[in-house]
């Protein structure tokens, strides 16, 4: 079996991790894997190495290579500071970090604390919601007086939402 | 003022206590946090930077948890202050090495410390002696609340709080604790705990942090993953887990008791007659050592001696600490002269390890 990242050397290394439901298998040299920091316990971790291959492979395929156009950042730059130009850079290179952040995560999706004046909005988009749904209600049933109130409520609402900064 | 005057000393710092201060030295909370619309700390060019450091560091200097406190440009500290900052683990090894553009603003107690333009924009920290991660968390947590008003910080309501390095994304938490355990060590029980805790999906590191050595038996214990849970999980997570390791820790000690009760005290015997008598020891030797006699300490072997005055030594001979009470510049070699006569002259005082 030929190593995975020079395609040349024999392969002596063999990692195997479960992500998800998914098994990935990970062949290498000893020299590629001396490189990527397979030796080093400390340093190594085997998303970061699937990062280098198998998104970077997923990108190529799809983009020759994707620049952040907030920042100027680029795949290559991430596959070398493993670390991100900018906030921007999540939305840029959504689709190869998205095995990424699965692989480190105990979730892809944030539950934890939200910045107080967004949970307002998102508090303030959910009230508007139900109130159309009440405006709806009140049309239907031709109860005007009714309709009047939830449309003047929506009005406040609106206008509350309007100096909140947006999401 | 300068760092160093600003700072407590190492004496009154040994002396602060903690619930399980025996085994938990420290409890801390770090929040990692960006300012929207603002490249990265890594990748912004200096003037950014600046520009970023300029925004954030008054909005933090103003907050109410800092008022008295110390805050500085880092090109404005010295190599030898920035160190003494590692050592007393206040600021990142990552953080010391940064210059202009970056900065840090401490409070009067050193209970929270705040590094702006590490790898994020800010990267603040509540710290509490011994075991008190909740209490920590509350009071990040508050910082956080007060910060969010005067600036907007990167966020979705997807990814949550979007950091420079994917690992911190979500809450931008670590959570952790510094452990003493000697105990696992010399029960040669250390390896199946660590790797028991890594299957938690919770990472235990050196000292001083990310890569380096567990020297003087001393572990850190943190959360990994951000993303996809809350901060309260992760906390109360690590703290079932913590107090798991702590028992296993004191069973370790009694078993050690009970079954190689030589082991041990051989240890702590040639642990003292090596720091009470050598001419000459390096801060890795002594560390290793120190810790062994705070073993001693907790089992009751040295009557005329506490736990804080070896955590004082802990602190003070660490090369930086030594260094800062010498006038010229000291070489490796003398500094282990210095530590060794330092050594000496505490423990002159401090008859051998009594076996009851």
């Amino acid at each position: 079996m030929l190593c995975c990242i020079c395609k040349e050397k024999e392969a002596k290394v063999h990692l195997t991790q479960i992500v998800g439901d998914k098994m990935q298998k990970v062949d290498l040299c000893e020299e590629c894997a001396k490189q990527k920091g397979v030796n080093d316990p400390t340093g190594f971790s085997l998303a970061d190495l699937l990062l280098g291959l198998g998104a970077s492979q997923e990108m190529e395929q799809s983009a020759a290579d994707i620049k952040c156009p907030h920042c100027g950042f680029t795949q290559a730059d991430f596959k070398k500071a493993g670390r991100l130009g900018c906030s921007e850079c999540y939305q840029t290179f959504r689709e190869g970090l998205e095995g990424l952040l699965k692989s480190m995560h105990k979730g892809t999706r944030h539950v934890g604390k939200v910045p107080q004046a967004l949970q307002q909005s998102r508090d303030l988009a959910d009230r508007l919601k139900n109130l159309q749904k009440k405006l709806d209600k009140a049309v239907a049933e031709e109860d005007f007086e009714q309709a009047a109130l939830v449309r003047d409520e929506m009005k406040m609402t609106r206008e509350k939402l309007g100096t909140l900064p947006s999401s | 003022m300068t760092i160093g005057e600003f700072l407590t000393s190492p004496s009154d710092t040994a002396r602060r206590d903690g619930p399980y201060n025996k085994i938990v030295l420290s409890s801390r909370v770090r929040l990692a946090r960006n300012v929207k619309g603002m490249p990265f700390p890594g990748w912004a060019k200096k003037p950014d930077r600046v520009r970023a450091l300029e925004l954030v560091r008054p909005s933090v200097e103003g907050l109410p948890q800092m008022a008295d406190s110390f805050s500085e440009s880092m090109d404005n500290l010295t190599v030898l202050d920035k160190n003494i900052l590692v050592e007393r683990h206040l600021i990142s090894r990552e953080h010391a090495a940064k210059n202009a553009g970056s900065g840090l603003v401490l409070n009067r107690e050193e209970s929270l410390c705040v590094m702006i333009n590490e790898e994020d924009h800010l990267r603040m920290q509540a710290l509490r002696p011994g075991l008190q991660l909740r209490q920590a968390w509350h009071a990040i947590d508050q910082v956080d609340s007060k910060l969010e008003k005067k600036m907007e910080f990167a966020f979705t309501p997807t990814l949550g709080y979007l950091t420079a390095c994917p690992t911190n994304v979500g809450t931008g938490i670590r959570v952790s604790a510094m452990l003493h355990l000697p105990g696992l060590v010399l029960a040669e029980q250390i390896n199946q705990i660590i790797q028991a805790v890594n299957k938690l999906g919770l990472a235990v590191r050196g000292l001083y942090g990310e890569g380096t050595e567990a020297l003087g038996n001393v572990f850190q214990v943190s959360n990994q993953m951000t993303l996809g849970e809350t901060e309260n999980d992760i906390v109360e997570r690590l703290n079932k887990v913590l107090a798991q390791i702590i028992e296993h820790e004191e069973n370790a000690r009694s078993m050690l008791l009970e079954k190689k009760p030589k082991t041990v005290y051989n240890h702590i015997g040639r642990a003292y007659g090596i720091l009470a008598n050598a001419h000459s020891i390096s801060s890795k030797e002594t560390l290793n050592l120190l810790s062994l006699m705070r073993l001693g300490v907790d089992l009751g072997l040295f009557t005329d001696l506490e736990r804080w005055q070896v955590d004082e030594l802990f602190i003070t001979t660490q090369p930086a600490h030594l260094q800062k009470v010498h006038s010229e510049k000291l070489s490796a070699e003398e500094r282990d002269l210095f530590r060794a006569d330092m050594l000496r002259e505490r423990l002159r005082q401090v008859s051998r390890p009594k076996i009851k």
